[in-house]
């Protein structure tokens, strides 16, 4: 827990504390009404003393989908290589000089090395912007022929939630694309949108995200909520989503801890062994 | 906005001969005539008014309280089901009364009403957005400032508006409601006459839907999100219900049997909601019923989710009798308000939500920022409905009111 490294690994042993969240959460509607004063002062004091300690913390509960990732158990155990390709539209990547070293798939990559020195980490971003679901799954051939990945984390819905597509092609879409990347033998990540609370009450992300899930769950592949997650930072105070301004630091942190989050999210979907934890 | 004037004797003297005549059911003439209003369906749809309110303020903590986290349903639902019945109620009068052109005129009437509504509404809207497009600047979110794109063609971007086919996020319920009144006085004057007839056509309607994929197109792209020829399905059940089919269904919704296979549908869904917020265990939902539910489809109506609100309406009215004391009580006061002006609550409540992102942008979006502005919103919501009624009685008891139609709020009803 010293280390920034170990955040997932800290929230991890309390896996309690989620649950009582989503509880507490639930109650707090529901006596809203009359309670309002004291359950905010008392749900405040909480989500402070509790959450914001650690700048990374996510939920287990948000990252362990039950789902496996049979071939990246099977890549490290068997050629102790790992490739991931990253597909994904504007939100997988940073501007400026430092953008493509800061954005998350590089620091995946980065993460994933520390974590398994014995394994050689690979992370492609595919990532381009201005681009639907749709669009990306007919490009996964491609992927699949370029990069022959083990697994392909397939970040997509923000583009599609704001023109509006249809949420059944885009559903149909997200099952095309799962499909050729299971038919191609990689495993698959789906990763939704960015919760963005200043644009939130103009882009209705609901259904895109129900799709994803929905999708996530028929193929029985783990679903990174990058909308809950980022949600629950904002919420514990943990980083402030609200803030305008053309610095990049903010992004840059949040890139960090997505990062950490997937890293996790793979170490435990594929029951690997991080060897950094064993050298601490 | 005022109320008809109701003397319920007259009424069923007036009413009974048309009914019989239809009908030939004596029982049904009983439930089409019932005296006075249902509080109940005031108290729902009030209560509906403030979980749609804090379901549309963004990021909201509290709506964790709402009914869709718990459910397949969720308040817009509970609104279309009560708006259908009230509708029924106020015009299916107004029609046996005055005749089938005076209360499709005054349908049409409320239409105009709700669409000048929805004008007004956008153009808060709009000024909201040009304000965070103009104050918002985060490298982090560049991908969704494409949002903005539209700001930069207003010419297209405003008439589509005006067309109800550019719909911003959490703007669908008006224009449904305006589409769906608009077809209301052919199906309501077929309801008076043959009430099976109509309800299997709404029926129809809905399966053809499903079928054929029928939608009206939307701007940029897709389709409504409310789909009209789906929705339409759950209004006119609530107008048949308003005019005898509650009756008809009296002793289905008294059975134990009809309620427990209703509890059990209600507890079924809570327990796969559940896994909506818990992804570990999504791996205990057997796959095949994933391919039987999957997806809940909101812009059809999906059957689940009709189904749920039918259940929920069960056990509602099994333990919410009509004449129930508590409906009377100072307590319910304010919900019951609300739902009595719903038009204007509903568009207070929009607004409000706007209000409250606005201030969850420039103070803080902490939260107790959320449980205090969502308080504040319904405070302010109780607030100005009392205002209204207190308005309409001054203005009943001045004497001068000279005999108006019967004004029904957002397509149902102060009546």
């Amino acid at each position: 827990m010293k280390t920034p490294m170990t955040a997932c690994e800290a929230v991890d042993a309390r896996p309690i504390s989620a649950f009582t969240r989503v509880f507490r959460r639930a109650m707090a509607g529901h006596d809203g009404m009359r309670l309002i004063p004291a359950f905010a002062a008392a749900l405040y004091l909480f989500a402070g003393a509790a959450f914001a300690t650690e700048p990374c913390d996510i939920p287990a509960s948000l990252l362990s989908g039950g789902w496996d990732l049979k071939h990246v158990t099977e890549a490290v155990a068997k050629d102790k290589r790992l490739t991931i390709a990253v597909v994904g539209t504007g939100s997988s990547l940073l501007a400026g000089p430092d953008g493509p070293r800061s954005a998350y798939p590089a620091r995946l990559e980065a993460v994933l090395r520390q974590k398994l020195p014995a394994v050689d980490v690979r992370v492609v971003s595919l990532a381009r912007s201005r681009m639907t679901a749709e669009d990306l799954a007919r490009g996964m051939d491609k992927v699949l022929t370029d990069e022959k990945p083990d697994l392909v984390i397939w970040q997509t819905g923000t583009l599609d939630a704001i023109r509006r597509i249809d949420p059944e092609e885009f559903r149909a879409a997200l099952d095309e694309g799962v499909t050729t990347l299971h038919k191609g033998g990689a495993d698959v990540i789906l990763m939704n949108m960015q919760y963005s609370p200043r644009t939130d009450i103009m882009v209705p992300l609901g259904p895109y995200a129900d799709n994803m899930r929905v999708v996530a769950q028929q193929h029985e592949i783990p679903l990174f909520d990058r909308l809950a997650v980022m949600r629950n930072w904002s919420d514990t105070g943990a980083f402030d989503l609200y803030a305008a301004g053309k610095d990049n630091v903010l992004a840059q942190r949040v890139h960090d801890c997505i990062a950490r989050g997937i890293a996790f999210m793979i170490i435990d979907a594929a029951h690997l062994h991080p060897e950094s934890k064993a050298a601490q | 906005m005022q109320a008809p004037d109701r003397s319920p004797g007259v009424q069923a003297a007036e009413k009974a001969p048309v009914v019989q005549a239809a009908e030939k059911a004596p029982a049904v003439q009983a439930a089409v005539v019932t005296p006075g209003r249902d509080l109940r369906l005031d108290l729902f749809r009030g209560i509906a008014l403030w979980l749609i309110f804090l379901d549309h303020i963004p990021s909201n903590l509290v709506a964790w309280g709402t009914i869709r986290n718990y459910g397949f349903s969720d308040a817009t639902e509970i609104f279309v089901f009560v708006s259908g019945y009230t509708a029924a109620f106020v015009y299916g009068k107004e029609m046996r009364e005055r005749g089938p052109f005076i209360a499709g005129a005054h349908i049409l009437r409320r239409v105009w009403q709700i669409y000048v509504a929805h004008v007004f509404l956008f153009a808060i809207y709009l000024a909201e957005i040009s304000y965070v497009a103009t104050s918002f600047e985060n490298p982090l979110y560049a991908e969704e400032m494409n949002i903005l794109d539209f700001l930069k063609q207003p010419d297209v971007t405003i008439v589509e508006a005006l067309l109800l086919k550019f719909k911003p996020a959490n703007m669908d319920i008006l224009p449904l409601y305006i589409v769906l009144l608009l077809l209301f006085p052919p199906i309501l004057w077929l309801l008076q006459f043959r009430a099976w007839l109509a309800l299997g056509a709404s029926v129809l309607l809905y399966v053809l839907t499903w079928h054929f994929g029928w939608n009206l197109p939307s701007y940029p792209e897709g389709v409504w999100f409310f789909n009209p020829f789906a929705w339409q399905l759950l209004f006119v059940f609530g107008a048949w219900c308003a005019l005898g089919g509650a009756h008809r269904l009296g002793p289905v919704l008294q059975s134990r049997v009809t309620l427990g296979i209703a509890i059990a549908y209600l507890l079924f869904a809570f327990v796969i909601a559940l896994t909506w917020y818990l992804p570990g265990m999504g791996p205990y939902v057997p796959h095949w019923l994933e391919e039987l539910i999957y997806p809940i489809d909101k812009t059809n109506l999906d059957v689940l989710r009709f189904a749920h609100f039918l259940a929920l309406a069960v056990v509602t009215v099994r333990f919410i009798p009509r004449d129930w004391p508590g409906l009377r009580s100072p307590l319910l006061w304010a919900p019951i308000v609300c739902g009595q002006h719903s038009l204007e609550i509903f568009c207070l409540g929009v607004f409000l939500s706007f209000a409250a992102h606005f201030a969850m942008i420039e103070v803080s979006g902490a939260i107790w920022m959320q449980f205090l502005l969502s308080g504040l919103g319904i405070v302010v919501m109780i607030g100005v409905a009392g205002l209204l009624t207190w308005y309409k009685r001054a203005e009943r008891s001045s004497g001068s009111r000279p005999k108006r139609p019967p004004d029904a709020d957002l397509a149902g009803g102060e009546a």
